[in-house]
């Protein structure tokens, strides 16, 4: 066991998988031009990093149960997971799409992991990251012992494929319709993968970065009110 | 593929189509002679739509079913009749602003939209602790008494649609009492944007906590009027019991949360089991009935109506005078609002103070509401126990003034998957009644 604690759980190429957003500039509007002298400014915010053990509490026994259940169906101990995040108290499992499944299965099955619901799956579009641009959130949920986990399985937008996990958690039928819907992932193995919330025969998947919002200028006693997605913005 | 539509003589909009799935009836009533005429000859599998726009279907909800003389064999619902885009529209508009969008999509439980995602907010900014003990008091007063509203109308709309049109009538004019409260309180009977990041929009007004106390003593007594009109009336029993059975293993299957999963017996409760706003401070139970049925839920909405009076009365007792809103002014709501003839808005005081008396108070003012507060970088999730069950908000923030993206997991959404398990192989009319038990509000669904 202590030995296992030596392992890192995050892989060598950890630095290649952060989600980083960069912005530029402080409080001026970005359709204007730099008003505030401070365009030069660059942030970086760093979403989900990755967290080393021990990560505290239950978590570690979570995880060392999903790698000891993917050993099992002969899944590499350094390869389960691409990193693990610890953030506001609640943990992140980046998993492969190649091996989500054997994590799904073990997460409902194993005595010691329970996690008897899926609460759905979310889509997140991160256009800037390149190569991983599609994210998918499992939040999952173990009444008997009483605790909550993610599992992000992050896709590119060139392959949006992710194996379907419905005959596992048959709950998640509709949520992977809607996510299909709003971002374009593929569930592979869906019994019915069809749009669930837009019209049949919409083009586009409205809930990604790159779908604009829509809407049009409101003229309000002489003064014109720019569409939602148009109006000034601050970073 | 060439479809051809063949119009019936007497009515220019009835007639069928040929498909290459077969022939497609439109009924418009009165005319179901010349439909299973037409389809005895064709074939033995009979599809009807039923919805989007039908009394019986709880809202715009589609029904497909395939039937077989008053058998369903195969039950699959079309949604998406309400879909508005709401959480594509949080994306262009700050925190605070959010809130006047979510409280619009179960329109039922305006407050549990509002608290979960402030919650969710809270847990980003990692101020949870910082609410002040009056906000997090007048959350839950304001969450339990939704609670009520919404199981009334549940318990109204489901009478409603199995023929009871008594408990419909005396269902609507006791959450009329609840939706007096509301409006005295926030300005508006529903989508008040009450609840804000930080706390709650405003104090409650003077004589609010008396008119409450008032109404939780009338109450009981009028749910007593409904509840009588139905716990052990034959015929609502004939229509209900046994019908819309759903087990435990089906339940966690299927992801299933609220009375629907405490109808099995369960007593899994989000307020008792990942407490919230304080909720494992109060005192009160988890109702459950181990019949899995439409009546076991009908019973079980009742009790949790009385389980939330027993939650307020405790509030009222609570309320010591105090802040409503956290202190930190980089993101409490910089103005005082007042309830007007017109709603909720900027308090005289407040609009005097920031355009005559005080520069620096207007700029506050101008930054706070024009731009709004950051929010560190990172996504939480945050699950709240809704009327309907566990309504989940997964939200994601870059660090910007606006969210990155938010999700509602909406407990309607996800309940109204058991809709084949429960009606199929079942009576067309109590697919109806299995509907109703679950109580979807499609602005829920949809979002």
């Amino acid at each position: 066991m202590s030995n296992e604690q030596n392992v890192p759980v995050v892989p060598e190429n950890a630095a290649l998988l952060q989600t980083v957003v960069t912005k530029q500039g402080m409080f001026s509007p970005s359709a204007v031009g730099d008003t505030s002298g401070f365009g030069g400014l660059v942030e970086r915010f760093e979403l989900s990093p990755a967290a080393t053990r021990p990560f505290g509490g239950w978590f570690d026994e979570v995880a060392d149960a999903i790698v000891a259940a993917a050993a099992a169906s002969n899944i590499p101990a350094e390869s389960v997971f691409e990193r693990v995040s610890v953030d506001r108290g609640e943990i992140t499992f980046f998993v492969p799409p190649a091996h989500l499944r054997v994590v799904m299965q073990a997460l409902r099955d194993e005595p010691a992991l329970k996690f008897e619901m899926c609460m759905g799956v979310n889509g997140v579009h991160y256009p800037f990251e390149s190569g991983r641009e599609l994210h998918a959130v499992y939040p999952l949920q173990s009444i008997t012992h009483n605790r909550r986990i993610r599992v992000e399985v992050a896709v590119s937008d060139a392959n949006p494929h992710i194996p379907s996990v419905v005959d596992i958690y048959p709950g998640n039928n509709w949520h992977e319709r809607e996510t299909w819907d709003f971002f374009g992932i593929v569930f592979d193995g869906h019994p019915g993968l069809t749009r669930i919330e837009m019209p049949d025969d919409w083009p586009g998947h409205p809930q990604r970065k790159d779908y604009p919002l829509g809407g049009i200028d409101v003229e309000y006693k002489g003064a014109t009110i720019p569409a939602p997605d148009k109006r000034r913005s601050y970073s | 593929m060439s479809e051809q539509t063949t119009y019936s003589a007497q009515d220019p909009y009835a007639g069928f189509t040929e498909t290459t799935e077969g022939r497609v009836h439109t009924v418009t009533g009165q005319d179901w002679e010349s439909v299973t005429g037409a389809a005895a000859g064709q074939t033995e599998r009979l599809v009807v739509n039923m919805g989007p726009q039908h009394p019986s279907t709880h809202g715009v909800l589609r029904l497909i079913l395939e039937i077989e003389g008053e058998t369903v064999t195969e039950a699959r619902c079309g949604i998406g009749y309400l879909h508005t885009g709401i959480e594509k529209n949080l994306e262009y508009r700050t925190w605070t602003q959010g809130v006047t969008f979510v409280t619009r999509m179960d329109y039922l439980s305006p407050f549990f939209n509002e608290a979960a995602y402030c919650l969710a907010v809270e847990k980003l900014l990692g101020i949870t602790d910082q609410i002040p003990e009056r906000a997090n008091v007048i959350r839950v007063m304001m969450m339990e008494l939704n609670r009520i509203s919404s199981h009334l109308v549940a318990l109204a709309t489901g009478g409603m649609e199995l023929g009871a049109l008594s408990p419909m009538i005396f269902g609507f004019r006791e959450r009329e009492l609840v939706l007096d409260l509301f409006e005295l309180i926030t300005g508006l009977r529903m989508n008040s944007a009450y609840i804000r990041p930080g706390g709650v929009a405003q104090d409650l007004p003077d004589g609010a906590v008396e008119k409450i106390r008032e109404t939780m003593e009338l109450l009981p007594k009028r749910l007593k009027d409904t509840s009588d009109l139905l716990v052990d009336n034959q015929i609502w029993m004939g229509r209900t019991v046994g019908i819309g059975f759903l087990d435990l293993p089906s339940c966690t299957a299927l992801g299933i949360t609220g009375p629907v999963l405490r109808s099995t017996g369960f007593a899994q409760d989000l307020r008792k089991s990942a407490p919230y706003c304080g909720y494992e401070t109060y005192d009160f139970e988890v109702p459950t009935v181990d019949t899995c049925d439409v009546y076991g839920r009908f019973l079980l909405r009742i009790r949790e109506m009385f389980e939330s009076i027993k939650i307020v009365n405790q509030c009222l007792d609570r309320l010591t005078p105090g802040p409503v809103m956290v202190a930190d002014a980089k993101i409490a709501w910089p103005a005082q609002l007042a309830v007007g003839s017109d709603g909720m808005g900027n308090s005289l005081a407040h609009i005097k103070t920031i355009m005559a008396e005080s520069m620096e108070a207007l700029i506050h003012h101008f930054k706070l509401v024009t731009e709004g507060f950051r929010v560190p970088a990172g996504q939480v999730y945050q699950a709240i126990e809704s009327p309907r069950g566990e309504l989940g908000v997964h939200m994601v923030s870059d660090g910007g003034t606006r969210p990155y993206r938010v999700h509602f997991r909406d407990p309607s959404f996800n309940n109204l998957q058991a809709v084949a398990a429960m009606g199929e192989g079942g009576q067309v009319a109590d697919i109806i009644g299995a509907i109703a038990s679950i109580d979807p509000v499609m602005g829920g669904v949809d979002r």
